[in-house]
This record gives C-alpha cells, structure tokens and sequence, in this order.
C-alpha cells in the first residue's frame, strides 16, 4: 500500500507527486531540450569538422579547431586567442566582484527604506532594462566623450590629455559591463538582505567583532543565497558578452563573446566557432564550480 | 555627582531617556544595579524594558542620560567596546559555526591564544553541560539547548554584566522552571551581575535579587520579589504581579472607609484603592471576630489550590485562594486581615 501523506493540506502519496511534478515541469524542459540542450550537443561534432572554401561546413574529424584555438594558427604560432580567453575569465571575475561590492549598500539602502517606498526605489534598479543595451552602450559613449564632464574634469586634472575620449578603455569596458550587470546582482541579493535577521549582526558587535567580523559572520552567511544567484546571474552573461567591448573596448579589449561574433558572421567559420563557444562554456561551468565549493567553506567553515 | 557616580560599584544608568520619532519609549529611567546581583526588568511588551536593555548593551544610542559600569561611562561606547555581553530573545546563534565556534567567537574577536580559547570554552559548555555537543550545528540542537549555547557563548567572555533578553521565552512551561533554577545557581556560583527581561512576572520572582517593575517608560517599582509582590506602590504593580483584589476606600477620620468597612490606615489620598492578594482573605465557615458574610459564586479547581469567587456583603466581589471543600452558593464568612491590606498610591 502507498503511504499517504499530508503536502499543503492536501492528501496525496508519493507517486502522485512525483507525477504531478513531471507534469508541471515538461513542457518547460521540452522547450529547453528543443531549443537549448539539442543546439548545444550540435556544437560538440561541429568543432571538429571543417569550413569549406565557401563558409559551408565540411563534416570530418579534426583536431585543427583546438589547435588554432591554442594558437597554433595558419599564421604561426599566436597568443592572441588565449589571451582573449584569459581576458574574458578576467573581466568576468572583477565585473562580478565589482557588482557585488556595489550591491551591497544598495541592498542595505531599499532595505532601509520604508517598505512601501522599497518596490519603488526596487523599480529603478530596474528602470535600464527599459532600454536596450546596445543604446546604453552607445550612451556610454556619448557620456565618455571628450565633451562631456567626465572626461573634462580628468583632464583637468591632468589625468588624460585634453580632447580625449575617455574610451576605448577598460575603465569605459567594467563602466558598461557593470551598469549592464548591477541589477542582476542588485535584485537577487536584496532579496536576501531584506529578510536577514539583525540580531545576528548585534550577536557579532556584541562578542567584541569589527566591522569586517560583521560582515564576514554576520551579513555574508544570511545573504550567501542572494549573491550566489547574483554571480550566477552575473558572471555568465558576463562570460559570454560582446556588445559592451565591441563599443567601448576597441581591439586590445577583445573577449571571447567577440571573437564567437566575428568568427560566425565575419569569417563565416562555423566549426571554430562551435570549439570557441565549447570552451566557453566549459570555462563558465568551471568558474562556477569553484565558486561553488569556496561558497560552501564560507557557509561551513 | 561626577565623583559620587565613579565610586559606585555596579552598574548605574541615570535618567536615560529614549525616542523612536514620536514615541517616547523611555522616560527617564534611573537605576543603580548592584554588583554582582540578579536584576530583572518586568513588564508588558511595549513598557520600554528591552530598550533598556539594549542601552546597555550598546545597541542604541540614549538621547539623554548616562550608563555608568564600576565607574567607566560607558554612554557613548560602540557594543562591541563594552565589557557587556548579551544572550538574545532568540539566541542569535551563527548558523554556519559549530557551537565550539560559536562559543569561542568573542575570544577569537579579540584575538586570544588558541590554547587560552580552548580552555575557556571547554569551562564555559562545562557550566551548561554541553560537553558533548561541540561539533554541532545549531539546526542540529533543541531550544533548551540553543539557549544554552547562547549562555555559555556569552559567559566565556566573562562579562562585568550578563544581558538576558526574554531569553526562555521559547522554552515550554517545564523546560523553562528548570532553566530558571539553573540560571539562578550558575549566577551565584559565578558571582556575576546579570540583568533579566521579562514579561513574565513568576520568572522574574523566581529568579531575581530585586525586580524593576517598568510601564510606558517609566520605572514604576524596584524591590525585593516579596517587596514588589507583598507592597506594590501602584495599582498597575499590584496587578501586573499575579491577582489582586482591589478596594475602592475614601479617607476618613479613622482611617480608609471602603464598602467591606472602616481600616485603620493613613492613606495619602482622599479616594483611592487598597490592595489586598487573595491568599490573604480568610475564608472561615463560622462567624469570627471582624468577619462579614460572603457568598461563594464561582470556584476554579487549580490542583494545588482552589480560586473562589465571593460575593462580600451581597455586592463587592472578591476573590480568593483557599484549599477549604467549599460550595457554589455557599454562606461563607471572610475576614480581610488589616497586615495583607495595601494602600497604593496610585
């Protein structure tokens, strides 16, 4: 006999949840296994295979994808790929780091709101998504123009020389990066700041700890959930992302993203692409796994 | 004054005053706790007593007054400078340490040798025996244990003033008895001063060297239990601190006049209320000198006593602790003897 169990108020038995469950969740994981997982298991025999003279794609089995992509190109031998790579893990790393920095006190700032303020100032972090990226790019651009006050009052200053623009630089890159990406981490790490228990941060003033112990034993566990989900959210689009580099980083700012771009609609090379897209992919998978286990010491350690 | 408040031993708060926007929370309150002894705040929620209790813990700021500790003012120090520690409602422990980590977390603060911390924290789970626990996890333990861990982090720390904000609250009915019982040894073994908040006015009597009993910000009464119990000042201080019968008496020349008859006591007022507890109405089946008649209306079995509800010369109601086998309805005679009569002063 099926053991009965009481879920919300209501009798069902083990079996019949599990169904249910299937149920609920299919045509969302049918969606995906169309659209997403098939797609991306294409790209697996497609980095061996060979671009034709026309762009097509030659199914054969080669290594020469991997290869050119460590360098070892038509040209010689070059860095330029794996420093794009490098360049990407990087840039991906300090815009998340970066992003969690800055969300913090915002968290803490709608937190300290009055609760029917919140939603409105929560709806400002928002407000960007209204606009398209490649136009808040742009109007990077036109922020960061030699006219503007940014870069007048740096060359005042003598920092940058006058009737400079202030990009391509990495500064205009992690600028766009970050305005692109703050919401992501901003919205899920609120959501963890808003239901943290306070008296554990009095716990932590109470037992002698500064303000690093405050944050460290006192904000960092409660609030473990939220930035996980914000650096998830914000490290992978952040790995595979080419508009704001393409606009603000010019040619020594070149990541990954870009590089699939042009690979795909410039030199029409398919299966190199697929190889860069793969390893793409793997390094993200990577990244996140060990942000996973080092998130887990903090939560046990 | 200066020099006065330097001298005292103990902690002394001085006409502390605090507000959150338009509410006044605390009106001036001023206390000299004693070193060494087991003080607790009482009263409802809502009377100040656990703002109080963070003043002196130094999670708030007071807007006016002072906070004196053996003769340091500790009125504008930051909590985690104060030689205070505090056992929270609910416990506050770190979820992520074991409860080794957690009790060893203000030594680690400031920075002790690992072997110091070690014996320390061994001594401290001693005193609340939970030796044995040292690897768990606070989602591992019971409330009973929690708080325990709660205690031992506190007391490792040795403070000069233990804090306990409602700290059994959680507990059920006969967990807490014995934690009170325990808290109360651990403390005079230790010798420490603790301060206690609670709405709960057994625990508070159970428990305390003197009691501070606290309502809309101000410090009403601060005595002995049986002071507190036995000579409430006030009417709210009568009632807060378990029944009361109250007497609406007028002064007159022989004393206070009241519907039960002439009492001879001087009374400050020209009409106001005697107390008296129902343990102290007599209640005698036969006429006795001084007695008037009564009739029982109402009586509550409570195991190891009977409550009864009289009726004293057919109209003022009284009520009353007896063991006597008596009767709805009954004829009783019931004498209020002039010792148990309480003349309040407001």
């Amino acid at each position: 006999m099926a053991r009965v169990l009481v879920w919300y108020g209501e009798l069902a038995t083990a079996r019949s949840l599990v169904w249910r469950g299937v149920l609920l969740v299919l045509p969302g994981l049918l969606w995906l296994m169309a659209f997403l997982v098939l797609p991306g298991l294409v790209l697996i025999p497609l980095s061996f295979a060979e671009r034709g003279p026309y762009g097509e794609v030659i199914w054969t089995f080669t290594w020469e994808n991997y290869r050119r992509l460590l360098g070892f190109g038509v040209l010689g031998f070059s860095l330029d790929n794996l420093l794009a790579l490098v360049r990407t893990v990087w840039v991906a790393l300090v815009t998340t780091l970066l992003a969690a920095v800055l969300a913090y006190p915002i968290a803490f700032f709608i937190r300290a709101q009055h609760p029917r303020r919140r939603y409105l100032v929560l709806s400002l972090v928002l407000i960007p998504f209204w606009t398209n990226i490649v136009i808040r790019t742009y109007a990077w651009q036109l922020l960061l123009a030699p006219e503007m006050p940014f870069a007048r009052i740096l060359a005042a200053l003598g920092l940058v020389e006058p009737g400079m623009a202030l990009f391509p630089s990495s500064l205009a890159v992690y600028l766009g990066m970050l305005s692109a990406f703050l919401p992501f981490m901003v919205l899920p790490l609120y959501s963890s700041v808003e239901r943290m228990d306070e008296s554990l941060l009095e716990a932590v003033r109470d037992l002698y700890g500064g303000p690093v112990r405050v944050f460290l034993h006192g904000i960092l566990p409660q609030t473990l959930p939220g930035l996980t989900v914000g650096v998830i959210l914000t490290f992978i689009p952040a790995m595979g992302m080419f508009v704001v580099p393409d606009l603000l980083g010019g040619a020594k700012h070149l990541l990954v993203g870009n590089l699939i771009q042009q690979t795909f609609y410039t030199m029409r090379d398919w299966p190199y692409g697929a190889a860069l897209s793969l390893v793409l992919i793997l390094l993200t998978l990577v990244a996140l796994r060990l942000y996973r286990r080092y998130g887990k010491e903090v939560e046990l350690a | 004054m200066t020099e006065v408040l330097e001298k005292v031993e103990g902690l002394l708060l001085q006409d502390l005053r605090k507000r959150f926007g338009e509410l006044e929370v605390l009106k001036g309150i001023t206390l000299e706790v004693k070193k060494g002894e087991f003080f607790t705040l009482l009263g409802p929620s809502g009377c100040g007593k656990t703002t109080l209790l963070r003043l002196v813990g130094g999670f708030e700021l007071p807007d006016a007054g002072r906070i004196v500790l053996s003769g340091r003012d500790l009125t504008g120090l930051p909590a985690h400078r104060r030689p205070v520690n505090t056992v929270f409602q609910n416990y506050a422990l770190f979820p992520h340490l074991t409860v080794y980590e957690n009790v060893a977390f203000g030594l680690r603060s400031r920075r002790f040798p690992e072997a110091v911390i070690r014996s320390k924290v061994e001594y401290a789970l001693g005193l609340v025996r939970l030796e044995s626990l040292v690897h768990r996890y606070p989602h591992q333990l019971s409330g009973g244990q929690k708080q325990r861990v709660a205690l031992a982090r506190a007391l490792v720390n040795e403070p000069e003033v233990l804090l306990l904000d409602e700290p059994m609250s959680a507990l059920d009915a006969k967990l807490r008895a014995e934690v009170q019982v325990e808290l109360r040894n651990l403390q005079r073994r230790l010798g420490a001063t603790f301060i206690l908040v609670t709405h709960d006015q057994e625990e508070a009597m159970a428990v305390s060297d003197r009691i501070g009993v606290m309502e809309g910000g101000v410090l009403l009464q601060v005595g002995t239990p049986d002071e507190v119990y036995e000579r409430p000042r006030t009417r709210f201080v009568a009632e807060f601190l378990g029944v009361a019968n109250l007497i609406p008496a007028r002064k007159v020349r022989e004393g206070a006049e009241t519907p039960l008859g002439v009492f001879p006591l001087k009374v400050p007022w020209n009409e106001g209320f005697l107390a008296l507890r129902p343990e102290r109405v007599e209640i005698h089946e036969v006429p006795v000198p001084g007695s008037l008649p009564a009739r029982v209306r109402q009586v509550i079995y409570r195991g190891a006593y009977l409550e009864v509800f009289l009726e004293a010369l057919g109209q003022v109601p009284l009520r009353a602790r007896n063991s006597l086998r008596l009767e709805v309805g009954q004829e009783v005679f019931v004498r209020l003897p002039l010792e148990g009569l309480v003349v309040l002063d407001g």
